[in-house]
Order: C-alpha cells, then structure tokens, then sequence
C-alpha cells in the first residue's frame, strides 16, 4: 500500500523487516518509525480522546503527536527512534493496556 | 570553568567554536543525532546537498566542516536531552540514561519551533508544520506527500516550496496569507539584510518559473477530508474554493523554545512585534546570572542572526569570568546581530501573524491537540463569571494547553483567543509556564537522576 510519505532520491535498500498491527512491513536502515510507517500508511496511533487517526505533525521531536505502542507495550516516539529489525508497532494500545 | 551549551544548531556551534578558541572545553549536547540545527539539519543523502540547497550548500559545507575541524575541542553529547534545570544543574537524559550536569555558565541556544495557527481540520493525518516538512527532506530523505500545498505567512513558505520542487515533488500551491501590499510597506526595513531580501525574491521568482501557482492575501478556512487531507479550503475573490492535495505543510512564523531559559530564571518579556513572549536579555544574550540565551531561542534571527549571536554569547561568558577577549570582535558582532534582527522585523510584518482569525475559529475547531479541547470550550471558560484572563488559568480550568507538547502548538492561540474574548490586550494574558521535564522523557530515568 502506498502511504503518506514518498521517499526522494535514489532507492535504498530495505534491510529492515517489521510490523505495524501485524502487518509486514520493509523498511531502511537510517529510517525513523514514523518515516518507515507513513511510507505504507497514514496513521500512527488513535487519539486517547475518541480515537481519531493522528499521523505527527511536527516531524522534530516537539509536538508529541506521534507515540506509537509496540506489542510489548512500550511507547515511543517515531519521528526520533530508529527504526529497528523485528519491531512489531502498533497504532493503539495492545488489548488490556489503558490508553 | 565548566560552560555547557544546549543545541548544536548555528548559535551552539558559534559558541562553542568562540569558547575552544580560547581555551575552554565546553560541553554541546543536542536532543538531535546530528549537528547543524533546523536550518543545517544534516542531509541524509549528501549526494543531493547542490539539488537541494541550491546557493545555500555552501554555508552548509562550511558550517559541517567548521564542527568537525572543532570536534576534538568540546565534548559533544548527541542524542541528549536537556530537560531541567535547577541552581547550576542541567538534568539531562539521553542513551536510556539520566544525569545531572553542574555548569558555571549555561549557554541555551534552543532553537525554535514553527508556530502553528489551528484551523478545522489541522488535525487531520497528512497536515504538517512548515519545518516538519523541512526535517523530513532533509533527515530523511522523503517528502511529505505526493502533491504538497505549502500555507501560512512566512519566508520559509518559499524556501521549503523550492526545495520541494528542486526534489521533484509536485507542489499544488503556495497559499501566503500576507497581502503584496504589506511585503511593499516592510520593504524598507528589510533592506536592512538585501542578500536575504533578495534571496527571498529569487526564491519566488524560480517557483513562479517552475509554473507553481503562488496566491498571496489568502484567507484560509479549512483542511478538508475525513481520515487523512485531501485538500485546502480557502477564500478568494469572494467565494470559497478548495484546491485538491495529499499532503499540506504549514506554518506563520516560528516560536522560540524559550522553556529551558524560563526554568534556568530568564524573565519572559513580551514582545509586540511578534506577538510572544521571549527571554528579556541584554545586547550579548544574558539573561540573569551565569545564563546566556542565543539564536532563534532568544529571539528569532534566522540563520546568520543565530550564528553571530552564538559568538557574542560565548565572548559575554568569557568576559564576565575574567577572560581578555577581542572588544572589536564583540562589537562587531553586536552591531551584525542588531542589523538582523531588524530585518527580522520586517519579516514579522511582512509575514503578519493574522491573530484575528483566531478571535474566528468556529466553536467546533481542536484549538489543543494533545487534549483534544475546542475553541468553543476555552471561549465557554472565559465568558462564565469570573471568567478566564489568563492562560494557565485557562489550562486548569478546560486543560487547554495541559497535553504531551506543554502547548508549544497551542499555547499562542488559546492567548489570542482569550485576549479576544475577553476584550483584553494580549500582554495581560500571559504565557503558559514552563515545566520539567521540558519534553517527555522516558520513564524510569527521572527516579535514576
Ligand atoms: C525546519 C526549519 C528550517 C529553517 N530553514 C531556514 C533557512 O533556510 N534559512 C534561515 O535563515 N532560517 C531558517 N530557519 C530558521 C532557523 O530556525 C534559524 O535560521 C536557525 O536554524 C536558528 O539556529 P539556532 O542555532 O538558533 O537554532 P536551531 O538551528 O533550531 O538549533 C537548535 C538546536 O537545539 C536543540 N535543542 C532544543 N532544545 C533542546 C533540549 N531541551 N535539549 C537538547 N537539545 C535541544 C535542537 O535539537 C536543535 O538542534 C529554519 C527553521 C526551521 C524550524
Ligand atoms: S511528529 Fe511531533 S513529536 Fe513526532
């Protein structure tokens, strides 16, 4: 599925394998979570507060709206952590989690 | 002496070089991986600096060269966050670790953010700020969208377009919310800088040329989709019209990071020009004891305006600790910042800030993303009895500006809004208080501190 974002440029190559709510996704060494999510997708995490789809907004760390959940149930912001191998995100909380 | 300097952007990277010329190892960390700041963000993949940059690669050469010549000299802290402060302490967190530093000068060249306007639907997946769609590029290597449309008052509006274009992005439009006639009554003061005047204007001219339609005095109304944008509404002769994109990059200006200088003991003045309110400190950067703020975190400057007043921060703190230095250096500084920052004047009104759209927003409209609270909630608080007249009343009160972000993205409006409301001047408001941890860290390492 094409996503948000494009990448620019010449390609690089998709070393990283994870997933986003069980998906497979590929994504590159250097990649942020955010940029590896919004280059298959549109949404990074449901709003605590009725659950609209939020995507970032600011891209450098300062606005917060880009928290995303792993499996394990730990947060974190995707448009400053690296994108690692075997990932497994999640746009809402894994069940039994409060929000 | 122990100097540490937070933000390794143009004003940091000054500092530090003025502090290793004399002898002084100073500290320069940085929340970021890399150095260079917003506007040298490293690029990802270099081979495309010329493309991308256009004249400006040069500087970017120069400053990246500069850093790593002074390398060995400073001890370089990437990937750490600042995020209190207290007596001589920085409290710091990066590598999953927390620490606190001691300093006997403290150097906060912070930066800024860009400072955002709320409109129905800014909240929608595909709207990012005008900067965000700047670090994308850079950092990362990827646009923002397929078919950007660039909106809001400000130079970099421009910028970031033709950078877009240079990339081979399609840009829908560039909606400049300013009026020609206002650029016109600036004109003067920006001759002040006629190098960043005309940049500016060569900038326009080369999207003009690559058929990117350009609209200026645009009222805009609205983000238009359901789960992610598909377009901008706005107002032209009279009637509203919607023009169709995947992706919007938005922006009126910037808003210094000020939070760090506010918990370090900096009185936070307003400024009518601008509209916010910054560090009050004297021609050098200095701000109270032992405090010196530079670069678009004291006041913004733009890039150049950053890098001087580095410099002149690092000489003040030298000097008050006794150290000789060169008095025509430091005043020529001075006078290379002031000439500037007036051209950053100008620039404001240029750019105006259209604070009366605020007073406009439909009840309806997210005024706080973070926690989701509407403008009709925050204008509900200020016209009960005894209602609100300031703003961190206003945020314990309908939690407006209470989220995540500390409301760096909210915080300017929801003043504007009460100021409007309450018929009141938007001094009197004030501004949403600082807090540590300034950004969230991760848990665990408070307690470890
Ligand atoms: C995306 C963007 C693009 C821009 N492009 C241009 C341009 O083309 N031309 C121009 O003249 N101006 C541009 N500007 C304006 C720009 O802000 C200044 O020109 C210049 O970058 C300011 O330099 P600075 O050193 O003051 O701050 P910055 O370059 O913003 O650097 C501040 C640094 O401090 C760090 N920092 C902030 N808070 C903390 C903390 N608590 N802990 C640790 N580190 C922290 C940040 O990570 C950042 O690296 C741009 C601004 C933005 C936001
Ligand atoms: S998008 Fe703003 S913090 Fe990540």
């Amino acid at each position: 599925m094409a996503g948000t974002t494009v990448r620019v440029g010449p390609p690089v190559p998709q070393d990283i394998r994870c997933t986003i709510d069980g998906r497979a996704v590929t994504a590159a060494s250097g990649d942020t979570v955010l940029t590896a999510a919004l280059l298959h997708g549109h949404v990074l995490r449901h709003l605590e507060f009725g659950g609209a789809p939020r995507a970032g907004f600011c891209l450098m760390g300062a606005c917060q709206d880009c928290w995303m959940w792993t499996e394990s149930g730990a947060r974190l912001r995707a448009c400053t952590t690296p994108v690692a191998e075997g990932m497994r995100l999640l746009t809402a909380a894994p069940s039994g989690w409060p929000a | 002496m122990t100097v540490l300097i937070v933000g390794a952007g143009p004003a940091g990277i000054a500092a530090a070089g003025v502090l290793a010329q004399h002898g002084v190892r100073p500290v320069l960390l940085d929340e970021n991986a890399t150095p260079g700041g917003q506007v040298w963000r490293r690029l990802r993949d270099e081979a495309a600096l010329d493309t991308l940059l256009g004249g400006e690669a040069a500087h970017y050469r120069r400053i990246h060269a500069q850093f790593a010549a002074l390398r060995p000299d400073i001890e370089y802290r990437p990937g750490t966050l600042a995020w209190a402060i207290d007596g001589g302490t920085l409290h710091i967190a990066g590598d999953g670790r927390a620490e606190a530093l001691r300093f006997t000068r403290l150097i906060l060249a912070t930066g800024a953010t860009d400072r955002t306007l709320p409109l129905p639907g800014w909240t929608l997946p595909g709207v990012f700020t005008l900067g965000g769609a700047q670090a994308l590029l850079k950092g990362q290597g990827c646009a923002i969208g397929r078919r950007v449309v660039f909106c809001g008052a400000s130079p970099l509006l421009y910028i970031a377009a033709l950078q877009y274009v240079r990339m081979g992005v399609t840009v829908a439009a560039v909606l400049d919310t300013t009026p020609l006639h206002r650029k016109l009554m600036a004109a003067p003061r920006l001759l002040a800088d006629a190098r960043t005047l005309w940049r500016g204007v060569q900038a326009m001219a080369a999207l003009r040329r690559r058929g990117v339609p350009i609209r200026s005095g645009v009222r805009l109304r609205q983000f238009v989709g359901e789960q992610r944008v598909q377009g901008v509404a706005f107002d032209t002769g009279g009637q509203t019209v919607t023009i169709g994109c995947d992706a919007v990059a938005t922006g009126f200006g910037l808003k210094p990071e000020t939070q760090l200088a506010e918990l370090a003991g900096a009185t936070l003045r307003f400024d009518p020009a601008s509209r916010q309110f910054l560090p009050a400190a004297d021609a050098d950067g200095r701000c109270a004891d032992a405090l010196y703020v530079a670069g678009d975190g004291g006041a913004i400057g733009g890039a150049d305006a950053a890098e001087a007043s580095g410099a002149l921060a690092a000489y003040a703190a030298l000097a008050d600790t006794g150290v000789a230095v060169d008095a025509r250096a430091r005043a020529a500084l001075r006078r290379e910042v002031q000439r500037r920052r007036r051209f950053q004047r100008g620039l404001a009104d240029a750019f105006a800030w259209p604070a009366h759209w605020i007073a406009a927003l439909p009840d309806a409209t997210l005024l706080c993303r973070c926690e989701a609270i509407t403008a009709g909630e925050l204008r509900e608080a200020v016209r009960r009895d005894l209602g609100v007249r300031e703003v961190n009343r206003g945020k314990a009160l309908t939690r407006c500006g209470m989220g995540r972000c500390q409301g760096r993205f909210c915080g300017l409006a929801a003043a504007e809004l009460i100021a409007a409301e309450a018929s009141i001047p938007l001094a009197g408001v004030g501004h949403l208080r600082a807090q540590a941890p300034v950004k969230p860290i991760a848990r665990g390492m408070v307690g470890a501190a």
